[in-house]
């Protein structure tokens, strides 16, 4: 294993089709059109010298060593600004160039310290290479003069310093920021010799519009911007490619190892779900792995008050075999069950269904995505024919107007937003509809043209508005509908959406946006070119999210804005794999591969491979599990890396459900909520510690490696397997490999699937098969996948959950950049920094009538329950809204949420509470209580206690 | 020059924001109305025009003539550079700097005098140059300076 070292050619790579060829110190090159000199240098294998110049940013000039001599032109241009023609001939090297390059070189080490020895880049620093590479030999300058030596050191981020005596001021951070993240919060205070980099108005990191991405640590040339793990650990010495267990982004990143030490995450260039790019969560929130709080011993104990007492593997495993089938010989096979996990791998979600369906013998298998993305998989196979987003990430470099619906990518998908960013500081418009005004409202450079600010609950209503004005303003495209689009569902539909109740100027009445605003929208997605919709949370998790769903592929098949790059319907996901573990045949009604456990040649398929005969009914979701266990009928439950005690609406009642059962078995890595109530716990690991795949958003299968041993002795899909034998029914798989090729066996859209595939070609998008052996960046692509695109009448029906004078306010949920999910690993690094605590947004108009301060306690109170939490006065929420996030467990947003769900998919209605808040003293009497219960229900008996 | 006022700063950005390149002429007009550009104006600014502190705060500090501090009743600029410096400008720039006590972009304690120096005039041909609170003044030497001093600080 070796460290790697990527390619730098210097200056972006150009997208021209036509080729230039010219001549570099006497080779022919032929690169596109628009390339710079420094860059076709290096595709001919030719390194010239640089410094200010880096293929993530375009070229500056600024640093005058890639100078070059040209033949027939005067001077020695600087390579990295100069454009490749056709028969040029470049010398790269001559006595002149040599010259210039170490007066060059001479000046900058003139103002920088000779500490190399010690220095924490030594080894991986431009500077230091440049020197070396121009022979730089004597320093006539010396220190005497002024200089930057004394220039004081900025430690204020948890991650990185900044080491302004280091600076060379080649800008590259600067423009990093601005190029590649666009969060322009650097830049280059005063001029001359007095020019140094600044974040914010000369303020220390942490405190500027910083948001931490590590772009800049990534491009400094020097160790001016520097991770801290490289300081205290030191260089890297090998480096391995694998995944970021966060979002449904699927960054690829070199995990850069120095044993089995992890020294730094560097997002891999070749990624092409990120390009290079990286947020503060994957490229330094990755602490949590070996955070003291880890459990990596398997615990047992009979009830759960009982503190828990650590076991070998065989005494916790046989326990679970044990109660599972004592569970069933008494309940019968229906009473246990188990939940896969979206942050897991496919091979270990594949193998938790396995294990329920031809293990414990009936479909009661379910996942988080329950409450999430549910209904995009069924509001989007029902009008396009699969359970996907239609593009890649690459697509929304081609798209000229996107609609972000129910979605703050800023915040939940950061690197998607800053390529997102990028294209609209390019020109393409923005339409933002959601209740809150999100950072993409309006952000330095960015301002969208339309943001319909909806009350939270009328999606549909606006969704078909905008319909209305595509058809009755004759805004169809009918040629792509004629051809592509069942037509009598489209009739239908027409005339449904014309009416005048989906009218802009009666939605405007249900959902508080202006008609005007809506036409404008619309108008704007229909005729503006290629247009692209991205969706989250905000449009699925509504009682009304399938509704939703659909609505959105309606707008997109009106007006031709599928099957081809630069548009689409992309629901942006939440967790690293729960496009995966939607795949790998989670739900209860569906084997992989989405096909209904009625269908009995699928059955066939899997019932001949794994030799048992598969139930041909689908089994409990997670909210029946939950009432099941509360009737007595529903006993067991396996949990694979999830903490519904947290992530589920209604904690009262996930709580309940939980304590009626008799064998809750948690798999994870930390003593989770959901702990609180399990009777045994088997330690998981992380991302770092086993082999396997996620698939992202774009449906991109990407390999995830091992860079170090499992803590705990077994990777997740491991301890499965264990299960499985003490369950009577073994599986035997030697690597997560034997895994995936029994899913490409049995999976007609992963047919193509395999490691050595994946490792060949870096990553592959579902469907892979003989149609698509390369795999399929854009779908439905000529024609729908199930045939012709069917459009389906969204009627919109409020909610149940209305305001009125006990609640008269809507709480709607959310997250932000620094924390992920439930925080069981962000609240364990240094992202604390960011954000300690939930809060609660309310407008200042709401504030005052309560009487309520910034900062204040308050109580938030449904008719699900109560809790307190502090608040934050902003007008980024409308008059009647109130906001929080979920990711601190005593926060317990969701004791307040209800239960109503999607009619379609049980899918919580997290979005929509109707709630009262008032001024409070501190924590809620349910906080108390459950702190308490919490505190009981976590402890560990000490082995000397056990011994006695 | 009147005291730093925002709403009065909100209309003189607001008068120039759909400039293109907005930001020279509001801060040429913050300047000219309070003779700084304080550090909210800063702010109102990138917020005005959607850019970033950090990249409000970069175009300030490019320019030394915008000041980030008010200065004092009058301003002494004093030309420092090449063909002022052989026309004997050092001994000036001596001789101002310690009748005032002040170092360059200071302002005396009484807050009449801010000094600032400056590169280039553009009156060579009359050097050493200096402008008093606008106003060039040329053929400077140890005695003119002296009265123009007495002028502003008696």
């Amino acid at each position: 294993m070796s460290l790697i070292k990527e390619i730098d050619f210097g200056t972006p790579r150009q997208k021209a089709e036509k080729t230039v060829s010219l001549t570099i110190d006497g080779f022919s090159v032929a690169v596109p059109e628009g390339t710079s000199i420094l860059r076709a240098a290096m595709h001919a294998g030719i390194k010239v010298p640089k410094l200010c110049a880096t293929d993530c940013v375009e070229a500056f000039g600024s640093c005058r060593l890639c100078l070059v001599e040209i033949q027939g032109r005067p001077g020695t241009p600087a390579s990295c600004s100069t454009p490749v023609a056709d028969g040029l001939v470049v010398s790269t090297q001559s006595e002149r160039l040599k010259k210039l390059r170490r007066g060059v070189m001479e000046l900058y080490i003139s103002d920088h310290p000779l500490d190399c020895l010690t220095c924490a880049a030594n080894g991986d620093c431009e500077l230091q290479d440049m020197a070396g590479a121009v022979g730089l030999r004597e320093v006539r300058y010396g220190f005497e003069g002024e200089n930057h030596l004394e220039a004081e050191k900025d430690q204020s981020n948890p991650y990185f310093t900044f080491d302004p005596s280091k600076c060379i001021v080649c800008s590259r951070c600067v423009r990093a920021c601005e190029e590649v993240q666009g969060t322009f919060a650097l830049t280059i205070d005063g001029r001359g010799f007095a020019s140094k980099v600044s974040a914010g108005v000369d303020e220390p990191f942490l405190q500027s519009e910083c948001v931490s991405c590590g772009a800049c640590v990534q491009a400094c040339p020097t160790a001016t911007l520097m991770e801290k793990s490289v300081i205290e650990i030191g260089q890297p010495e090998h480096s391995v490619v694998t995944t970021c267990a966060y979002c449904g982004v699927g960054c690829s990143f070199k995990a850069e190892m120095r044993g089995d030490e992890l020294v730094r995450m560097v997002p891999y260039k070749d990624g092409k779900a990120n390009r290079g790019h990286s947020c503060v969560k994957g490229r330094f929130a990755w602490g949590y792995a070996s955070h003291r709080d880890r459990i990596v011993k398997p615990m047992i104990r009979e009830k759960i008050a009982d503190p828990w007492r650590e076991v070998s593997w065989d005494e916790a495993i046989a326990r679970v075999g044990s109660e599972f089938r004592r569970i069933q010989q008494i309940y019968g096979r229906g009473a246990v069950g188990g939940i896969t996990s979206s942050r897991c791998t496919n091979e270990e979600t594949f193998l938790v269904q396995k294990l329920v369906r031809a293990g414990f013998h009936n479909n009661n298998v379910d996942t988080c995505a329950r409450v999430c993305h549910s209904p995009t998989g069924y509001g989007l196979s029902t009008t396009f024919g699969t359970s996907a987003g239609t593009q890649d990430f690459d697509s929304v470099e081609q798209a000229a107007v996107v609609m972000v619906v129910g979605a703050n990518p800023t915040d939940g998908h950061p690197v998607f937003a800053s390529r997102l960013k990028k294209r609209l500081r390019q020109g393409a418009k923005l339409i933002v509809i959601d209740p809150r005004r999100i950072d993409l409202v309006r952000t330095p450079h960015v301002e969208a043209a339309h943001h319909l600010a909806l009350k939270p609950g009328t999606n549909v209503a606006v969704l078909t508005a905008l319909a209305h004005v595509v058809v009755t303003e004759g805004l169809v495209n009918e040629v792509f509908v004629r051809e592509r689009c069942e037509l009598d569902a489209f009739a239908d539909w027409a005339a449904f959406v014309a009416g005048e109740r989906n009218s802009p100027a009666a939605v405007e009445k249900i959902s508080g946006v202006p008609a005007a605003d809506i036409r404008a929208a619309a108008r704007l997605y229909a005729t503006g070119g290629n247009a692209a919709i991205y969706y989250g949370l905000g449009v699925t998790e509504h009682s009304q999210g399938t509704t939703a769903v659909m609505a959105i592929a309606n707008l997109a098949m009106a007006t031709g804005n599928i099957g081809r790059p630069g548009v689409g319907v992309n629901p942006l996901r939440g967790q690293n794999n729960v496009q995966g573990s939607c795949d790998m045949g989670s739900f209860p009604h569906e084997l992989p591969g989405y096909r209904h456990v009625s269908n009995a040649a699928t059955r066939a398929t899997f019932e001949s491979l794994w030799g048992v005969s598969l139930d041909a009914e689908p089994g409990l979701r997670i909210p029946n599990m939950l009432d099941a266990a509360i009737d007595g009928s529903f006993k067991g439950l396996y949990i694979q890396g999830e903490d519904i005690a947290q992530s589920d609406p209604d904690t009262s009642h996930v709580t309940a459900g939980l304590s009626a059962m008799e064998c809750v078995v948690v798999q994870d890595l930390f003593l989770n909520e959901t702990a609180n109530f399990a009777h045994v716990f088997l330690p998981g690991s992380t991302f770092l510690e086993k082999d396997g795949t996620f698939t992202n958003a774009e449906r991109r299968i990407n390999r995830v490696r091992k860079v170090m041993a499992p803590r705990s002795g077994y990777a997740d899909w491991e301890i499965t397997l264990r299960i499985a034998e003490a369950m009577g029914y073994p599986m035997h798989y030697a690597h997560p490999c034997e895994i995936m090729d029994e899913i490409a066996r049995t999976t007609p859209t992963f047919a193509g699937v395999s490691y050595e595939k994946l490792d060949a070609q870096g990553s592959v998008q579902w469907p892979c098969n003989e149609k698509a052996p390369l795999g399929s960046p854009v779908m439905h692509v000529g024609g729908f996948v199930r045939g012709k695109g069917n459009f389906v009448i969204t009627e919109y029906v409020p909610t149940d959950e209305r305001t009125g004078p006990r609640f008269p306010l809507l709480l709607t949920t959310g997250r932000i950049l620094s924390q992920y999910n439930v925080g069981a690993q962000t609240r364990r690094t240094e992202n604390v920094v960011w954000h300690e605590e939930d809060r609660l947004e309310i407008h200042p108009h709401d504030a005052e009538q309560r009487g309520i301060r910034d900062g204040d306690w308050v109580g938030l109170a449904s008719r699900s329950g109560g809790t307190s939490l502090r608040a934050r006065i902003t007008d980024r929420v409308a008059p009647g809204v109130v906001y929080t996030t979920f990711h601190h467990p005593m926060t317990q947003a969701n004791v307040v949420t209800t239960d109503y769900s999607d009619w379609a998919t049980n899918c919580p209605e997290y979005k929509v509470t109707a709630v009262q808040v008032m001024p409070s003293n501190g924590p809620s009497e349910w906080q108390r209580r459950y702190r308490e219960l919490a505190e009981k229900n976590s402890r560990i008996r000490l082995p000397v206690e056990t011994a006695g | 020059m009147k005291p730093w006022n925002k709403e009065r700063a909100e209309e003189i950005i607001q008068a120039h924001r759909n400039a293109e390149g907005a930001a020279l002429p509001i801060l040429h007009g913050l300047q000219a109305e309070f003779g700084f550009i304080s550090e909210e104006a800063v702010v109102m600014i990138a917020d005005a025009l959607n850019l970033t502190r950090a990249e409000m705060h970069g175009i300030v500090t490019f320019y030394h003539d915008f000041r980030r501090a008010p200065p004092g009743r009058h301003v002494l600029k004093l030309c420092r550079a090449e063909a002022c410096q052989a026309m004997g400008g050092d001994a000036l720039a001596a001789r101002v700097r310690e009748r005032l006590r002040l170092g360059w972009s200071e302002t005396t304690d009484d807050r009449s005098v801010t000094l600032e120096p400056v590169y280039c005039l553009g009156l060579c041909a009359c050097a050493p140059a200096a402008m008093l609170d606008g106003r060039p003044v040329g053929r400077l030497d140890r005695e003119r300076l002296d009265a123009l001093l007495d002028g502003v600080q008696p």
